[in-house]
């Protein structure tokens, strides 16, 4: 898979990053090399073989549907950025 | 207009329902609606790293409900997935869904329109998180979150492209919020957001097999709006066409208050959720045993019940219909009706007085407190003519929903009690006919229908206690002799 400008942009995008020229060329040959080193797998042969949906062996890890007391509201919003009394406060997320 | 019928309208809908449970998806926080903002968080709530999500049992086992409700085929093997996108009410930048495993597949929901009957096609239930809440209107350049609801469970029914009009999908929905409040995992309340739909709309030339260019509605926050919002859009898509216009991919909003929807964004490239499967939850899987455990377990659904009631009890289809709304109501009919034989008679004292009088005191047939029993000999005594409906109705029925009596006991009580006994109605009807010389002379000209005045005066003077039935009989009589 050839790893082009168009792709490292889009990606950068999706995960909201801001290169300069010349880290987005870095970008491009790690990912490149990356990309081409996993390549590898395509040699072996996977027909017949499910799919791996997940890495571990262990299964149903479920909890009782019971209430666990939440944190105080002072100790939620403690590591926010910005925030008032009650919210996290973020830029507008919609224009009016 | 003859335009409009050259086109068909092809709708899909995307109902999310929270799930009743007490705590979340994923965590124990609180779902309860209305508490302080941020307070019903957590570490894991809140997205912070290192933490250990874990799935809840009950929002596994009402969804798999639903699916067998729904007709559906249970994955055994379930998998979470997280699907990747930046929203501020969204803490760890991606929501837990289910993905390539939906935890029930297919399926149906049978809906009636204009009396035929058709099963809307299902893609599938799938179990997944909710978001939290954004709030923009406190101050003018920032958006508050409140992440109280974030990680609540949520169910999300995806239909087939297979509803053809409004009216079908108003039907859909109607029925799947009754299958939901019937089950008892949501409680359907559009208005609060715990049940939550999407419409997907396209419309094409009849006979035409490829589907439109489809639009998005969101924000239909009652059932009545998707109805209304399907048929702006479908109107308005049939003129953009006819005007030679093209329909743009789009996602759009209702507006409640002109009934029609705006464009908020245009689909420019389709969003690329990256989804994957979560490494932090172990997957579930899901034995034949459990399964048909919960199938076991799950009351006779309302269609079922609708049936038999026609069929076994003799009832109308409507009178089926009022007591199938709700589980409640059914489910209390059911412990009449093994005391009593006079079905017609307990549904119509159920969706009558009783209604009528649990309205005023606040109350519903989820919470009553008039024992099945005390109802059967309510409409038994009524029945064998010891009680006049009007009189056990408006003075008996009070009391019983307060206090655990006797009805016939009650009635004596209280001196109410009708009276057959002949010499008595007679005296009564004497002194109505001696009462009433010009009325009895009309009568006698042939105006018969005065019958009913004599009649009532008869009740009056006995307070209520006559029997109407021999009272008009003995009038009849005199009346003629005179």
């Amino acid at each position: 898979m050839e790893v082009n400008d168009i792709m490292i942009e889009n990606l950068a995008h999706l995960a909201r990053l801001q290169f300069t020229d010349l880290g987005k060329n870095e970008f491009k040959t790690d990912l490149q090399r990356m990309i081409t080193f996993v390549e590898q797998l395509k040699e072996v042969d996977t027909t017949n073989v499910k799919p791996l949906l997940h890495l571990s062996d262990t299964v149903n890890v479920l909890r009782e549907d019971v209430l666990v007391e939440s944190i105080s509201q002072e100790l939620a919003l403690k590591n926010a950025p910005k925030k008032d009394n009650n919210f996290f406060l973020v830029p507008k997320v919609i224009k009016k | 207009m003859v335009v409009y019928d050259k086109y068909e309208a092809v709708i899909g809908l995307e109902v999310h329902a929270q799930l009743q449970t007490n705590s979340k998806l994923f965590c124990g926080d609180s779902i309860a609606f209305g508490a302080l903002p941020n307070t019903q968080v957590s570490a894991i709530t809140l997205g912070h790293p290192g933490t250990l999500p874990k799935t809840n049992k009950k929002a596994v086992e009402y969804a798999i409900k639903l699916g067998l409700a729904c007709h559906c085929d249970i994955e055994k093997d379930n998998y979470f997935a997280r699907k990747n996108y930046f929203y501020p009410d969204l803490p760890k930048g991606y929501q837990i869904s289910q993905h390539t495993t939906p935890i029930c597949k297919g399926g149906f929901v049978t809906i009636k329109t204009n009396g035929i009957q058709r099963n809307i096609q299902l893609n599938r239930i799938h179990i997944e998180e909710d978001a939290g809440k954004s709030i923009h209107d406190i101050y003018d350049d920032l958006s508050c979150i409140d992440l109280n609801r974030a990680g609540t469970a949520l169910v999300e029914i995806v239909t087939e492209p297979d509803l053809y009009n409004s009216e079908e999908a108003y039907q859909y929905i109607t029925e799947l919020r009754r299958l939901l409040r019937w089950l008892h995992i949501c409680d359907g309340n559009m208005e609060e957001g715990s049940l939550r739909c999407d419409a997907n709309i396209s419309v094409r030339i009849k006979g035409e097999k490829k589907l439109g260019t489809k639009v998005e509605v969101k924000n239909l926050n009652s059932i009545r709006n998707v109805k209304k919002a399907i048929d702006f859009e479908i109107k308005r898509m049939i003129e953009v066409l006819e005007a030679n216009g093209t329909i743009t991919q789009q996602t759009r909003s209702f507006d409640a208050s002109n009934d029609t929807t705006f464009a908020i964004r245009d689909k420019e490239e389709a969003n690329d959720y990256r989804y994957f499967p979560d490494p932090d939850l172990a997957p579930f899987h899901l034995s034949n045993e459990y399964i048909h455990q919960i199938k076991n377990a799950l009351p006779a659904l309302p269609q079922e019940r609708m049936q038999q009631y026609q069929l076994q009890l003799g009832l109308s289809e409507y009178d089926a219909a009022q007591l199938c709304d709700e589980i409640a109501t059914a489910e209390y009919f059911e412990s009449v009706i093994a005391y009593s034989k006079h079905y017609k008679a307990i549904a119509n004292w159920m969706f009558g007085p009783i209604k009528q009088q649990l309205n005023e005191l606040n109350s519903s047939f989820e919470k009553i407190s008039l024992l099945p029993k005390t109802l059967a000999d309510l409409i038994e005594i009524v029945e064998e003519g010891k009680v006049n409906f009007s009189i056990a109705s408006s003075r008996l029925l009070p009391i019983l929903l307060k206090e655990n009596i006797h009805p016939l006991t009650l009635a004596e009580k209280l001196n109410l009690i009708q009276v057959s006994n002949n010499s008595e109605l007679e005296k009564w009807v004497d002194e109505v006919i001696a009462k009433m010389p010009d009325k009895v002379l009309e009568y006698k000209k042939g105006k018969k229908g005065l019958i009913g005045l004599f009649v009532g005066e008869v009740k009056k003077l006995s307070k209520g206690k006559a029997d109407p039935q021999k009272v008009t009989v003995m009038l009849e009589e005199k009346l003629n002799k005179v």
